[in-house]
């Protein structure tokens, strides 16, 4: 993470409302400078509508935005020291892609020659030098979007805004520009708010992932903290990839989980400070933290089971299997063949779980 | 394999043949085969009926040295001129201004399309009224005690073609202002959102963004406005019935009349084979750039 | 929204001084930009319903009162003998029984003309959409290119036509003549919402056994209501406004409303009464409006394909 001197964006309690329907209720987010933050989360979560409400595009309900220490509440986007970056890219067709860089800059009157060496570093960073005098539509996506990207560099503001900016790619080029993104971090050292569905794209290029539902912040936390430490149900369901195992069952006063005739110890497991008073509750286990075999002996809590289904993944395999009657799931390496039916032995560490209040759905 | 197994290519899809017999007629028969007739009989000098009686081109010179015609042609082309130029910009302009996000969009909207949904002959009699001098606009403004005020394009041969204009422009704008409106509601939302972030303002996001990215709608509609213009006849009819005098005459009002009253077949036909070659002047580079260059 | 403009110029007022602005940036009702907006718009609409006013009050008038007054004053005294006058006794030079002649005559070409060119278009378009037989494509085309073909070179040769099998001047004649007019417009419509459905529900269909007529009838048409309401909606209209072929392929006593209406308002004998005038007007535009305000979105549907698709 980059050095945190300071705070680059602020929002403080930002709710929006369209007519009845709450879209985004009294939300706070600082970010520091110079950090790349990933609003994340499922398709009406208000992700993409709270970057609308830093840019300017969306009037807020209530609340303030700061950017760079400056009350932009009511500022015009192009007032606020930022530059955005459109899913569609949005480019304008008819123009060339230099047009498309510097029409902006025209507009507000700056210099030609300050135009021309804006545009000439913004091509050599996205090496976009060879394309400038084409048409948008003589450009691939990876070039379209990399001109979107362009569009917004030659602004020379403090703060990127990136609105779901690979989602029309394919999967291979989403990659490719993942890390190209990554690297262009690195070498601006700007404040970056990136909007995505995407979980590996967030947890691949956050510094802090805002998780958010119902438009509210669910999590704002370092990649590997959401990960690991979810705050609740939703967010352990929404990252993981084959998702998290949940199993509901009960849980007596701090002792063990039983759900079925299974019972797993949970003396190793961190409670919060609200910590524990027993009741039904949903205990959450990722696939790769199931031990399997010889490994799972050594595992503080280990039983028997059967395999039912197997599904190969290529780099590793997916075996399915029941837990006190769920469906359960882990992980072994893609050389191991298992046979449908196979008796097995499976263990984890419970320290590395997660329980869940049935309720509230918070984390225990 | 035999003869008899293979089936007649001829009734493959029968079904689907003997249900499209109508368009076939319809396109080889009438369209095809009428207006080659057409064509063919403007050569010759039919008079009541149609006879094959070849004269060459007698009915075209004929046709562009009646002052009746020239009348036409140049009305047309000052009625097309005017229909072009007006309901593109207004038609535009109030899409615009509906996209605005205003309040009350839907009763605007119904506001500006219901003439269309109007005959030409009602809109014609309707005008007519509006601008007869001794009721209508005219009057009106008299009475306000402007006594020298003058606006009776209906009875004046100089300006008749324009009070004309005015009454097709009225009852035409709507459908163009809602295909301008298609064509905006079109465009990518995050076109605007960019040249906002980029701080153009709205009217030269119209002008040089917007606008530009409308061209294919902008065609059509030319293409629409284009082949309405060639065809009035019913509004002349009801307004001003051509006059005064010759004034206000157009090509198919010249066509219909040498047909079917002037008994002059002859140079019915060859005033509709200009007007059908007017129109492939305007569709055929039109079709070409459009269909042309896709293939 | 009107709420949230109320009540937050007080919280922003009061919270300004600690940190700034606050909340949604304070928009007033009566801005330069949405007075200038709302009054082009509303003197616009003004411009645009101007005509139907004039036409109401002026059908309301006695012809005393609109030798005397001014076309938009609202009439002193209302009367409806000018409405009944132009139903039932309105001369067209020919005969006096008014617009309701023409007004049955146009019912009589409207309704089976829209049957007519709905049905040959719709199965045309299915045809064309589902069934591509060699040649098809090629009249397709002569069919849409027909449709920009003035209608003046068409006229005479289908005179001819319908005199040969003897329908020139009557009803059906113009019947037939709608149907092949409205053909290419129609076909295209259908061939295009045709082929926007899933070419798999097709395929399935004929995996079991269906047929060409099989398939239209239990499968295409339950699932096109939409677009026979948008043709509908197209038809009625274009057919009921239609003057020129009215005029051509009919005779006096079956002349349809425009072509009589043309005829009262535009006789040159006896004193022009101008309220009379305008109740039939008002008359003959009386259905294409009613459709049209009923119809509401599905008409601008309606011109919408016929004209950009085109």
């Amino acid at each position: 993470m980059t050095a945190a001197n300071g705070t680059s964006v602020s929002i403080q309690d930002l709710s929006l409302n369209f007519g009845a329907v709450t879209v985004l209720e009294t939300l706070n987010l600082d970010v520091a400078n110079g950090e790349f933050i990933v609003l994340l989360g499922p398709s009406g979560c208000g992700k993409s509508t709270l970057l609308n409400c830093i840019a300017g595009l969306l009037d807020v309900s209530e609340g303030r935005i700061f950017i760079k220490g400056k009350n932009v509440t009511w500022e015009e986007p192009k007032d606020r020291g930022i530059g955005m970056v459109f899913q569609s890219y949005a480019l304008y067709p008819q123009m060339t892609v230099e047009k498309n860089l510097s029409f902006g800059l025209r507009v507000a009157g700056t210099p030609k020659d300050e135009i021309a060496k804006r545009i000439a570093r913004a091509a050599e960073i996205l090496q976009i030098e060879p394309l400038l005098q084409r048409k948008p539509a003589a450009l691939s996506g990876g070039q379209r979007q990399r001109v979107a990207i362009g569009r917004a560099l030659v602004r020379d503001v403090d703060v990127f805004l990136f609105d779901e900016p690979l989602s029309n790619l394919d999967a291979k080029l989403r990659a490719e520009l993942r890390v190209e993104i990554k690297l262009l971090h690195r070498k601006l050292q700007n404040t970056m708010i990136y909007v995505t569905h995407d979980q590996i794209e967030a947890m691949t290029l956050a510094d802090r992932i805002a998780v958010m539902k119902g438009g509210v912040i669910q999590q704002l936390d370092a990649p590997q903290t959401i990960y690991n430490r979810p705050v609740n149900r939703f967010v352990a369901g929404f990252l993981g990839s084959p998702a998290m195992n949940f199993i509901d069952g009960q849980v007596s006063a701090g002792t063990a989980f039983k759900t079925g005739d299974v019972s797993i110890p949970l003396d190793r497991y961190a409670f919060d400070a609200a910590g524990n008073g027993g009741g039904p509750c949903v205990f959450g286990i990722r696939p790769e933290h199931v031990a399997f075999g010889e490994a799972a002996n050594t595992m503080p809590f280990a039983t028997d089971a059967a395999v039912e289904i197997v599904e190969p993944m290529g780099s590793d395999t997916l075996v399915w299997t029941k837990l006190g009657g769920h469906n359960f799931s882990f992980r072994v390496e893609a050389e191991k063949t298992l046979r449908n039916g196979e008796p097995i032995r499976i263990g984890f560490d419970p320290a590395r779980a997660s329980l869940f209040d049935s309720q509230s759905g918070n984390r225990m | 394999m035999s003869k008899s197994e293979r089936p007649n290519p001829l009734f493959r899809n029968l079904n689907a043949k003997v249900a499209s017999i109508p368009m076939i007629l319809t396109a080889g028969v009438v369209f095809v085969g009428g207006t080659l007739w057409t064509v063919l009989y403007s050569f010759t000098n039919s008079k009541l009926l149609p006879r094959l009686n070849f004269v060459g081109l007698d009915q075209y010179y004929r046709l562009w040295v009646t002052p009746r015609w020239l009348i036409s042609i140049e009305n047309l082309l000052i009625y097309g001129a005017i229909s072009l130029v007006f309901s593109l910009v207004i038609g535009f302009l109030l899409a615009a201004l509906l996209d605005q996000k205003i309040r009350f969009e839907d009763t605007f909207r119904t506001i500006f399309l219901y003439p269309f949904a109007l005959s030409f002959i009602v809109t014609g009699l309707v005008w007519q009224w509006l601008l007869n001098p001794d009721f209508g606009i005219q009057h009106v403004v008299r009475g306000l005690g402007w006594d020298s005020f003058s606006f009776d394009p209906l009875y004046n041969s100089s300006i008749v073609i324009y009070g004309i204009s005015i009454a097709a422009l009225w009852q035409g704008t709507g459908l163009i202002m809602c295909l301008m409106l298609a064509g905006l509601r079109g465009i990518d939302e995050d076109i605007w959102k960019a040249a906002r972030v980029d701080g153009i303002p709205m009217w030269k996001t119209y002008l040089f963004i917007v606008i530009p990215m409308m061209r294919p709608v902008f065609i059509t509609t030319l293409v629409i406005i284009a082949s309405g213009i060639v065809k009035v006849y019913d509004l002349v009819v009801a307004q001003t019935s051509g006059g005064p005098g010759i004034a206000s005459e157009v090509p198919a009002k010249y066509v219909y009349d040498y047909m079917f009253f002037a008994q002059n077949l002859g140079q019915g036909f060859a005033a509709s084979t200009m007007m059908l070659l007017s129109v492939v002047i305007v569709i055929v580079p039109w079709a070409y750039l459009e269909f042309g260059r896709r293939k | 929204m009107s709420m949230a403009n109320t009540a937050a110029p007080a919280i922003a007022a009061a919270s300004q001084d600690i940190a700034g602005p606050y909340g949604p940036k304070p928009r007033r009702m009566f801005s330069r930009r949405n007075i200038f907006l709302y009054g082009t718009l509303f003197v616009i609409a003004a411009y645009y319903l101007l005509p139907l006013y004039v036409m109401v009050v002026t059908s309301l008038k006695g012809m005393p009162e609109i030798r005397l007054g001014n076309i938009f004053s609202p009439p002193l005294e209302i009367t409806f003998e000018p409405w009944v006058k132009a139903w039932s006794t309105a001369c067209t030079g020919l005969n006096c029984d008014g617009l309701s002649r023409g007004f049955w005559n146009s019912v009589r070409i409207t309704v089976p003309s829209v049957l007519l060119s709905i049905a040959i278009a719709s199965v045309n378009g299915y045809a064309l959409a589902n069934w591509r037989f060699k040649g098809a494509d090629t009249f397709f085309i002569i069919l849409i290119v027909g449709a920009f073909i003035p209608y003046q070179v068409m006229i005479y040769p289908i005179v001819i036509i319908l005199r040969e099998i003897g329908l020139y001047g009557s009803l059906s004649g113009l019947v037939i003549v709608h149907s092949i007019f409205g053909m290419p417009i129609l076909t295209l419509l259908f061939r295009n919402y045709f082929s926007s459905m899933p070419e798999e529900l097709f395929r399935a269909a004929r995996v079991d056994g269906a047929g060409f007529w099989g398939i239209f009838l239990r499968i295409m048409l339950p699932m096109s209501l939409p677009i026979f309401v948008v043709a509908i909606i197209l038809q009625v209209t274009g057919i009921w406004n239609d003057f020129l072929f009215g005029v051509v392929y009919t005779r006096p006593d079956t002349y349809p409303m425009t072509v009589q209406l043309n005829n009262i308002v535009n006789s040159v004998q006896g004193v022009k009464e101008y309220n009379v005038n305008m109740a039939a007007t008002i008359l003959t535009g009386l259905v294409p409006l009613i459709v049209y305000f009923i119809s509401g979105k599905l008409f601008v549907r309606g011109i919408a394909a016929g004209a950009v698709k085109g």
